[in-house]
């Protein structure tokens, strides 16, 4: 077990690598990024040409990746074009990312999976069929819709919440944004659930646990849901990575100033700094998320095991 | 008990994720509620805050708030009023002596001297400190050897400015510029505490000024709270007990929160709630004109469009927009067609003169094809007309454009639009001379002054000229402009100029941009001044 983790560790590494050349050469061939710092007037050419000196644009891009990797290994992530250090960006907006990104999860779990449990052992009854044609609903309305709506009734009309969540975004401001952030992954992790109980439900441990003697209560949480959740934890893992880079729509919508917003920010101005930077530490979350899914795997199920 | 070996190392990877990612808490804090104050929507600055590093409206409407330089413009008329200048005095206008008002300080105490200014200005010209606004200090003599356009600096200091008492300075520049105090109440020529230079990093981050505000506490990228500075000296205190300039992520939600009774102005109603905002907010509503055009302008240095038949394809081609119908239908009424190069919040008298262009920018569409004809077509049979497709909603606008060309020439295939993916790539293609076609270009003013709207547009090699276009007449007509002391006689030529543009087409123009803004009932006494940007320090609470 410990030598798998190493090894996966180390697997890591390549990826890395891999993922942020990727990034930064995607960035790179975008233009030249000094031009749109001067607005709708042009730069004076020495003035540009010190700039990009100073952001070092104005050496080849494989020595560009070489100081910029080098760097990011003593925690120098550069500093964006308005004069801030790319680290105080993240410490900034990563925290309230994770805020949102936890409600949400949170959400997908205690909700998703609840349906979801409820739904697969009531096959075909009217709730079943209900929350079917629910999460249906859900996941065809895209996220910006069930943003805006919500916003301009819970905001607007009913004024229950604030429409936009301040610089600080506590959780409990952060909530209706979670939940829409959260709304289409949720619908999805209910359909998974329910259609993993109905399938392990008819298998022989089930039986076996049943015939035993054992509480209902205990037969489903203990047997039936504990080997039905694989699924949906690779679901819900793969889901981390995907929130927190990819809450742009709802960080719009709600005025959250987090990963989403930076990035957007970032590739609109070209700052090749706060994009891959932002991208770095993406990957890695995406990567550790993996890990983490694949060692639940055996702690789900003790048949699974890692060498 | 493998599961529970499982589990700890499960719970090892969540520590090492968690170490990974998790950075630190938010700094909170900060005393909202506080009484008389006005809360504003604001865009993240692109550039740091320096008086001659910010080039866009964001920053400036904050350096509006914390600085007063010598001149001011009125919030209505747009003329360049005296604020710290007592007297500015030129025989040959050439060198100007500048006499700075008494009694004037920073917030932090420290007396506003020339030396603020002399300081302040070295510092915007010289090369060593990328200041984006350089370029306004060029008229000044010595700039050549403070920011020379290729090498080292020579100078530190503009050999121009002399420093000649504590509250007197002399400016020569480099050539005859009769208006050229006119153009001091730009934010580049604020004047600077010494804390600025001793101390860079502090004060970007809670900068000092001379103006009627200070900064309570500034996180950047998310909320810039200003107090009323009590001690101000000047004629103009602040009528509120402060402004909170908030940023957002989307325009569209801070009009939301407006409506929704969670935030005082928003300044930039968007486009898609134009529709609704009379219904919305009634009088709250301001729709006012503001110096800003749009063009479209076209690369001379593409043989196709510098030939003497392109002349006329030009001129079809402005014939062929129909003006009035894009601004009533995609702009609501927050644009209105343009007949001149310059901007009706000049007035008359500062150069504004409606009907300018004649004809070439009325719509006709037969007489568009047959000007075009004659000018031998269209350069490669299909004009491409680029934008950035990032902000702005440029495609809609763009799009009708080519509608209405194409509708007049009979061919659909005569206009089509080129979307750029940023703003960025964009300005670079443009900057990079690898324009193709007609572009879409914008120009804000920076000062009142017609001069504004023609020689940094249009004289050969100026430095937002950007379609590369040149015409020795205009030039001429130019310099002849700003040698002219009487201003009347100046703005004269600066119209002769402006007709030379008009026959030659230099580039079409489409509309003057009106600022639009909104407010809550909380606030009184919202205006936008000329550059559309909020009268802060005049808005009441109730």
């Amino acid at each position: 077990m410990g030598r798998y983790v190493i090894r996966r560790l180390l697997q890591m590494i390549p990826v890395f690598f891999g993922a942020t050349l990727l990034i930064f050469l995607m960035v790179n061939v975008m233009g030249d990024p000094i031009a749109g710092l001067c607005g709708d007037k042009a730069c004076d050419p020495a003035t540009a040409a010190r700039l990009k000196q100073e952001f070092g644009l104005d050496k080849p891009v494989w020595q560009q990746y070489a100081t910029y990797m080098g760097n990011v290994f003593t925690g120098d992530f550069g500093t964006a074009f308005n004069g801030q250090e790319v680290t105080e960006l993240m410490s900034t907006a990563f925290p309230v990312t994770i805020r949102l990104t936890i409600i949400a999860i949170l959400f997908e779990i205690v909700i998703g999976i609840t349906l979801g449990v409820v739904t697969g052992l009531r096959r075909g009854r009217p709730i079943d069929t209900a929350v079917l044609i629910l999460t249906l609903v859900v996941i065809a309305i895209p996220t910006f819709v069930t943003g805006l709506v919500l916003q301009l009734l819970l905001g607007v009309e009913w004024k229950w919440i604030k429409p936009s969540v301040t610089p600080d975004a506590p959780f409990d401001e952060l909530l209706i944004p979670g939940l829409v952030l959260a709304s289409v992954s949720l619908a999805y992790v209910t359909r998974l659930t329910r259609t993993s109980i109905a399938e392990n439900s008819r298998a022989d441990y089930v039986r076996t646990a049943v015939a035993k003697g054992l509480p209902r209560r205990r037969v489903i949480t203990r047997h039936l849901l504990r080997n039905s959740l694989i699924p949906v934890v690779t679901f819900i893992g793969t889901d981390v990575g995907a929130l927190m880079g990819g809450a742009i729509v709802t960080e719009r919508i709600f005025n959250i100033h987090g990963v989403g917003f930076q990035l957007y920010q970032g590739i609109l101005r070209q700052s090749t700094q706060t994009v891959v930077g932002f991208v770095t530490v993406l990957v890695l979350v995406f990567l550790v998320a993996n890990l983490v899914v694949d060692l639940l795997y055996a702690v789900l199920d003790p048949r699974i095991r890692y060498a | 008990m493998r599961g529970a070996t499982h589990a700890k190392w499960t719970a090892c990877a969540v520590v090492v994720a968690l170490a990974a990612t998790a950075c630190g808490g938010g700094d909170s804090g900060g005393g909202s509620g506080a009484s008389g104050i006005v809360s504003s929507s604001w865009g993240d600055p692109q550039n740091p805050l320096e008086p001659a590093n910010t080039n866009e409206v964001q920053g400036g409407k904050v350096l509006d708030m914390l600085f007063r330089g010598l001149k001011r413009y009125d919030s209505k008329t747009g003329e360049a009023k005296d604020m710290l200048a007592e007297k500015i005095e030129t025989t040959d206008s050439t060198t100007f002596n500048v006499t700075v008002k008494d009694g004037w300080t920073f917030s932090n105490g420290e007396k506003v001297t020339a030396k603020s200014f002399v300081d302040a200005w070295n510092y915007g010209a010289s090369l060593k400190n990328n200041q984006k606004n350089a370029y306004f200090f060029g008229y000044i003599e010595g700039y050549d050897k403070t920011h020379p356009d290729k090498g080292e600096p020579s100078a530190e200091t503009l050999s121009g400015l002399k420093v000649t008492g504590e509250r007197t300075f002399t400016v020569k520049l480099n050539q005859k510029f009769s208006t050229w105090p006119d153009t001091l109440g730009y934010n580049a020529f604020a004047p600077l505490p010494r804390a600025f230079f001793d101390n860079h990093a502090a004060w970007l981050s809670k900068p000092v000024g001379n103006g009627p505000y200070t900064v309570n506490s500034y996180s950047k990228g998310s909320k810039l709270e200003m107090r009323k500075w009590d001690g101000y000296p000047g004629p103009d205190k602040a009528q509120n007990g402060g402004v909170d300039l908030k940023v957002y992520t989307d325009n569209n939600t801070a009009y939301t929160d407006l409506t929704a009774g969670n935030l005082d102005l928003v300044d930039d109603v968007p486009a898609s709630q134009l529709k609704n905002v009379k219904a919305d907010l009634g009088d709250r509503y301001i729709n006012t004109p503001a110096g800003i055009i749009q063009t479209l302008a076209f690369p001379y240095y593409d043989e196709a469009w510098n030939t003497p038949g392109a002349v006329k394809v030009r001129k079809g081609l402005s014939m062929a927009i129909n003006r009035a119908q894009i601004t009533d239908t995609i702009f609501q009424k927050t644009r209105t067609p343009a007949t001149d190069w310059t901007s009706p919040v000049l007035g008359a008298d500062g150069g504004y003169k409606a009907g300018l262009c004649g004809d070439a920018c009325k719509y006709d569409p037969a007489g568009a094809k047959k000007l075009i004809e004659e000018g031998g077509g269209i350069p490669g049979g299909q004009v491409k007309i680029s934008y950035n497709a990032d902000t702005g909603s440029h495609k809609e606008w763009v799009d009708a454009i080519c509608n209405s060309v194409n509708n007049a020439l009979g061919n659909d295939r005569a206009c089509v639009g080129n979307p750029v993916g940023t703003f960025a790539d964009f300005r670079s293609q443009i900057t990079q001379s690898k324009m193709s076609g007609p572009f879409r270009a914008g120009w804000q003013m920076d000062y009142p002054l017609i001069q504004n709207f023609l020689q940094p547009l249009y004289y050969t090699n100026a430095s937002s000229n950007d379609g590369k276009w040149t015409n020795a007449e205009f030039d001429k007509l130019v310099n002849e402009a700003n040698a002219e002391t009487d201003k009347a006689k100046a703005v004269d030529l600066f119209q002769k100029a402006e007709e030379v543009l008009r026959d030659q087409m230099g580039a079409i123009p489409l509309w003057y941009q009106n600022g639009s803004a909104g407010y809550s009932t909380r606030v009184s006494n919202v205006a936008l001044n000329p550059f559309s940007v909020p009268v802060y320090n005049e808005i009441k609470v109730s």
